[in-house]
């Protein structure tokens, strides 16, 4: 008889919280335009912040509602991209994609090591101690503070060294933020060759502690003069500048920091530096 | 009420019997939402508040129908002395679960701040064990309906105190080289074993 009662009393309590849910639900539900969560499901979800705003909700309310362009999305496929705009009833329009490029060839075979690092495991925090244990003061430190940073996994830490798979990477800029190095920048996708050295020191101080730096030899800037461009003990491709693999191959960088970006991230395939 | 017994419920909640680290309840949150402290701020707030309502309403639905004895008649069936009391555990998951699904539509709807200092988090404590325990003790000792809300704010403060000295631990370790067989969970829950330990020099201070 009890467990009768039990049971029915249960069965009651149920009907009754769920009339009391559906009725608050019905007369309290908060208006909200549909194209905000249609636009929310065609951006990517990683809630990077790279567009400035607080996740892709917060960017999709600000869309609908604020009229902001969906361009500021770096990380969004073309494809959602464009219905994006659709939905939003905005004006077409192209977006140029940005990647991520570590300007800095000197993984552990190539960089000196002057001293042993058993501090954090981040790299503003050896940045606050000159480094950790790489003998250039400019370079890549290692450990790795961009990859945590990277919410789509695009960069990997290869031997002491930011690798960036470019086809990952969206160009959100997330990594740009936390390099203490200042050393990664976000550059047109089309630009497919760097000079991948940060160092200012003169050529034969780089040469002592890495054999993978730039040491303004500029042996690629009278090859190409309309191509390339030396700042001081540094040289840098020109912005837009197309340069092709064969011309990189042609140049024969001594120390191989010219490169392109698919062999700065395949380093088997890298030429080995004049060690 | 005597104020040193209220110093009991609060510093036994808070410290003594930490809800998290005394008592073992309320793992998965304490485990899964306490990777940043600003995440575990959130949650620790979202749950002082859920577990003080939701041991409100209990303890009232509690002195009020189930541990008294019902008596009624429906038509020409006479009922005498029925105790429904052996089914607050089923009561209090429901009624915890359905006061937190309304509490988050009137969130939305009056206070859209709150709402979203707290909102992701309310779904994740619906029917988290921490909740439930607090109601479920609230009723094992017979506490009056002032008591056990107190009990239930100071229980949340308890798991949020807990929490975000994890998550602070936490960040820590991010940074720290551990060897590879202890990284990620082993190391989070060797820690929370630590800091279980150091929670019990606590124990004593309130029988």
């Amino acid at each position: 008889m009890t467990i009768l009662f039990a049971a029915l009393a249960l069965a009651l309590l149920g009907l009754i919280l769920g009339g009391l849910i559906g009725f608050t639900a019905k007369k309290f539900a908060v208006e909200t335009d549909p194209r905000i969560e249609e636009i929310t499901n065609l951006l990517p979800g990683a809630n990077c912040g790279g567009c400035g705003y607080a996740g892709c909700a917060d960017y999709a309310r600000a869309i609908v509602e604020d009229g902001v362009s969906p361009a500021n999305c770096a990380a969004a496929t073309e494809e959602n991209f464009q219905k994006i705009m659709a939905a939003a009833g905005q004006e077409a329009a192209k977006r140029e994609r940005k990647v991520a490029v570590v300007y800095c060839s000197g993984d552990n075979r190539h960089a000196v090591h002057v001293a042993l690092y058993n501090g954090l495991n981040d790299c503003r925090a050896a940045a606050a101690l000159s480094g950790a244990g790489k003998g250039c003061r400019f370079g890549c430190i290692g450990l790795g503070s961009c990859a945590r940073n990277c919410p789509f996994g695009a960069i990997e830490i290869r031997d002491g060294l930011a690798i960036v798979h470019a086809e990952l990477c969206k160009g959100c800029g997330k990594c740009t933020e936390v390099c203490p190095r200042k050393l990664i920048h976000l550059v047109p996708a089309e630009s497919k060759v760097h000079v991948f050295c940060n160092s200012l020191d003169k050529g034969p101080d780089k040469r002592k502690i890495c054999t993978a730096g730039c040491l303004a030899c500029r042996k690629c800037v009278k090859a190409y003069p309309e191509l390339f461009n030396a700042q001081g003990f540094l040289v840098r491709a020109r912005d837009g500048a197309a340069i092709t693999a064969e011309q990189v191959a042609e140049v024969k960088c001594p120390t191989g920091a010219l490169q392109t970006v698919d062999s700065h991230a395949n380093p088997g395939k890298r030429k080995e530096g004049a060690a | 009420m005597p104020s040193n017994e209220w110093l009991t419920i609060t510093v036994g909640a808070v410290l003594v019997n930490n809800i998290v680290l005394s008592r073992i309840m309320g793992i998965c949150p304490f485990l899964g939402v306490s990777k940043k402290i600003k995440t575990a701020l959130g949650m620790g707030g979202a749950v002082i508040f859920v577990m003080g309502i939701a041991s409100l309403v209990t303890s009232c639905l509690y002195h009020w129908l189930l541990s008294v004895k019902l008596n009624f008649t429906i038509g020409s069936l006479k009922v005498e002395n029925l105790d429904l009391s052996f089914t607050r555990i089923l009561v209090f998951i429901v009624v915890i679960a359905a006061l937190v699904q309304m509490v988050e539509i009137l969130l939305q709807k009056f206070s859209p701040m709150l709402y979203g200092a707290l909102g992701i988090y309310l779904p994740l404590i619906t029917t988290n064990c921490a909740v439930l325990g607090a109601a479920q003790l609230n009723a094992e000792s017979n506490r009056g309906i002032l008591p056990s809300t107190v009990y239930g704010l100071c229980s949340g403060l308890g798991f949020a105190l807990a929490l975000i000295l994890f998550a602070s631990l936490r960040e820590r370790l991010e940074l720290s080289r551990i060897p590879k067989a202890f990284q990620g969970t082993s190391i989070a829950l060797i820690t929370a074993g630590i800091l279980a330990l150091a929670f019990m020099g606590f124990s004593g201070l309130v029988k």
